[in-house]
């Protein structure tokens, strides 16, 4: 659904989406970190970019914030050409990078205020917007506190209050889960879901299935560079077969019998397990169990798994997710100091 | 708002952000501003009662601190911008510099932030020093006008190694490098006039101590303060600090525009 050709020219006055690029292409080097990539967000929507490490992902967002410039492409995120009108794009953009923009030696509210006076806001609504981010991102108890003083969860949200002073009409989140903790993670859903609810246009990158499926009207699998799948949560994983059961064996003789008798599998030697696909049914459970127990093969114990990224990628590349050791974590390690 | 009026707004806004970084990383700038105290000290205490001997006969102690006030205001100024380039490098290694370059703010308000926010620092040390100097008994024959003078001087001199120490810090690749490099500049405080004339120096130093920036900032400052006029020298003093300023400041610019068509850090 890239709408590609008719959309191109005009799609950011038609109807006004919120993000539309066409034909991004950049690379670094001799490395081609994105090769015409298409993404579509309409205004009020969240779209998700998933994929691995290195598969542009990171790369995608700085150009679309202004941050670097692409090689070619088309590009228009809240009514304004990126390449054009860089200026435009940014008085309408908020953006949480993967590693924390605040101000260390300044306290949370002093960041808040900070942001408020370079958008301009006026002291009054400064101070309004400020007291009001507090409260919303539940920081008001420290709001006075320099923020070495900060935990993980409350920079991360902090680092989301001050992309949201502004009251930006396109948000961009590179990884905003990574590294957090299952509650602190709940909590960020939530604070996004609301955003989305308010009419603001989220493009978020995730390495996470369950997240993108979560968040995302439309989901963007992204691989090498290339979009390689694209559509709503259901489509995509209506691709994907299923999830698997994972048998784990005594001993490698029950394992080679039982991946001679299921031919689908995929036999891990070492860890003594078998990984068979499901469609999740019971039924389908249910026969594989008979199966093995017609065939004498002893199951130690099992485990189902519901279907994951690795998954995805294996229906939509017929490949696995593997970790390129020339992926984009090399040069951005840096930036982690 | 125009443009002026937003550069103006956003440049007072990262001054403000500056100057409460100075507050709240003290012991940055107590070391700054304490380093040549320590070394007035020393010098005079130390090595003041020779070296005060070497300006001519019946001369000592007392008239080594009138001498060299005019040295460690250099070095006031060379330790400052220390902290400048370490604060510009810490904003560029950080993350929050990605946020301001995705913002519609006036794009040259981070660096002039730095700029006037290390300057007001300067002055701050150099009045601070001064203070001190009076109290351990410095003497100055200098008028309003000369005071008013050597602090232009002074000023002008500390702005263009501010901008020179935004460059070093744009060009440091750690924070740790952007901090050492700056070294340099308090060495030159040493081989110049600021401590000993240049006279007494071995043929090639001398030559060198002659014609690098600080010796004739200190002898111009010198004369002023002890009512002996600025000399010839304001007119190199004036012509290294325009210089060292301009191309600074384009060295500096083209450094902080560069790094956005970088790669992903």
């Amino acid at each position: 659904m890239t709408g590609r050709g008719g959309e191109r020219g005009d799609g950011a006055r038609c109807g006004a989406p919120g993000i539309v690029a066409t034909d991004v292409c950049k690379s670094f080097g001799s490395h081609l970190v994105l090769d015409k990539v298409d993404l579509t967000a309409d205004k009020g929507t969240i779209l998700a970019l998933l994929g691995p490490n290195g598969a542009g992902k990171t790369t995608m967002i700085r150009i679309l914030s202004t941050l670097i410039s692409a090689d070619s492409g088309v590009m228009h995120v809240g009514g304004h050409d990126v390449v054009a009108d860089p200026d435009g794009v940014r008085a309408v953009i908020g953006v949480t990078g993967q590693f924390s923009a605040v101000d260390n030696l300044l306290t949370g509210a002093e960041n808040l205020r900070l942001m408020a006076d370079l958008r301009h806001l006026g002291r009054q609504a400064a101070k309004r917007r400020v007291d009001e981010l507090l409260e919303q991102f539940n920081l008001a108890d420290a709001a006075d506190k320099v923020l070495s003083l900060y935990s993980g969860g409350m920079r991360r949200r902090l680092d989301l209050a001050m992309t949201l002073v502004g009251q930006p009409r396109v948000v961009f989140l590179d990884e905003p889960t990574t590294g957090l903790d299952p509650r602190s993670r709940l909590t960020m859903w939530e604070i996004v879901r609301q955003l989305a609810s308010t009419g603001v246009t989220i493009l978020l990158t995730t390495q996470y299935l369950d997240e993108a499926d979560e968040l995302a009207d439309r989901i963007s699998v992204l691989d090498q560079g290339r979009v390689v799948a694209e559509g709503t949560p259901a489509e995509l994983k209506s691709r994907v077969p299923g999830g698997h059961v994972r048998l784990h064996f005594a001993g490698p003789e029950p394992l080679r019998s039982a991946a001679t008798l299921l031919p689908r599998s995929a036999a891990d030697q070492e860890r003594l397990v078998l990984q068979v696909p499901t469609d999740d049914t019971v039924d389908s459970l249910r026969a594989l169990l008979d199966e093995l127990h017609e065939a004498s093969i002893a199951v130690e114990r099992l485990s189902i798994q519901t279907p994951n990224l690795d998954d995805v990628f294996l229906a939509v590349t017929g490949s696995h997710l593997d970790r390129l050791p020339d992926d984009e974590s090399a040069p951005k390690a840096g930036a982690q100091r | 708002m125009t443009t002026l009026a937003h550069t103006l707004s956003d440049s007072r806004v990262m001054l403000r952000r500056n100057l409460k970084h100075q507050v709240r990383y003290p012991s940055l700038t107590l070391m700054l501003v304490g380093l040549p105290i320590v070394l007035l000290l020393l010098f005079v205490y130390v090595f003041g009662g020779q070296l005060g001997a070497g300006l001519g006969a019946h001369q000592g102690r007392h008239a080594y601190l009138d001498y060299v006030v005019p040295g460690l205001l250099l070095i006031t100024i060379a330790s400052a911008v220390q902290g400048t380039s370490i604060m510009v490098a810490m904003d560029m290694t950080g993350g929050i510099i990605d946020r301001f370059r995705t913002m519609a703010i006036a794009r040259a308000s981070v660096l002039t932030g730095h700029v006037l926010g290390s300057l007001l620092q300067t002055l701050a040390a150099g009045a601070i020093l001064v203070g001190v100097a009076f109290g351990l008994g410095f003497h100055s024959g200098a008028g309003p006008l000369e005071w008013l003078g050597a602090v232009g001087i002074l000023t002008l001199f500390a702005f263009a190694l501010i901008w020179l120490a935004v460059a070093l810090g744009l060009a440091a690749k750690s924070v740790e490098t952007a901090s050492n490099t700056p070294m340099i500049l308090i060495m030159l405080v040493f081989l110049g006039s600021g401590f000993v004339s240049t006279a007494t120096m071995p043929t090639g130093l001398r030559q060198f101590a002659e014609y690098q920036p600080f010796t004739p900032v200190a002898d111009t400052v010198r004369g002023l303060l002890t009512h002996a006029g600025a000399g010839d020298h304001a007119v190199a003093a004036v012509a290294w600090s325009a210089a060292i300023a301009v191309v600074a400041y384009l060295w500096a610019v083209r450094l902080y525009n560069r790094r956005r068509a970088a790669e992903p850090k």
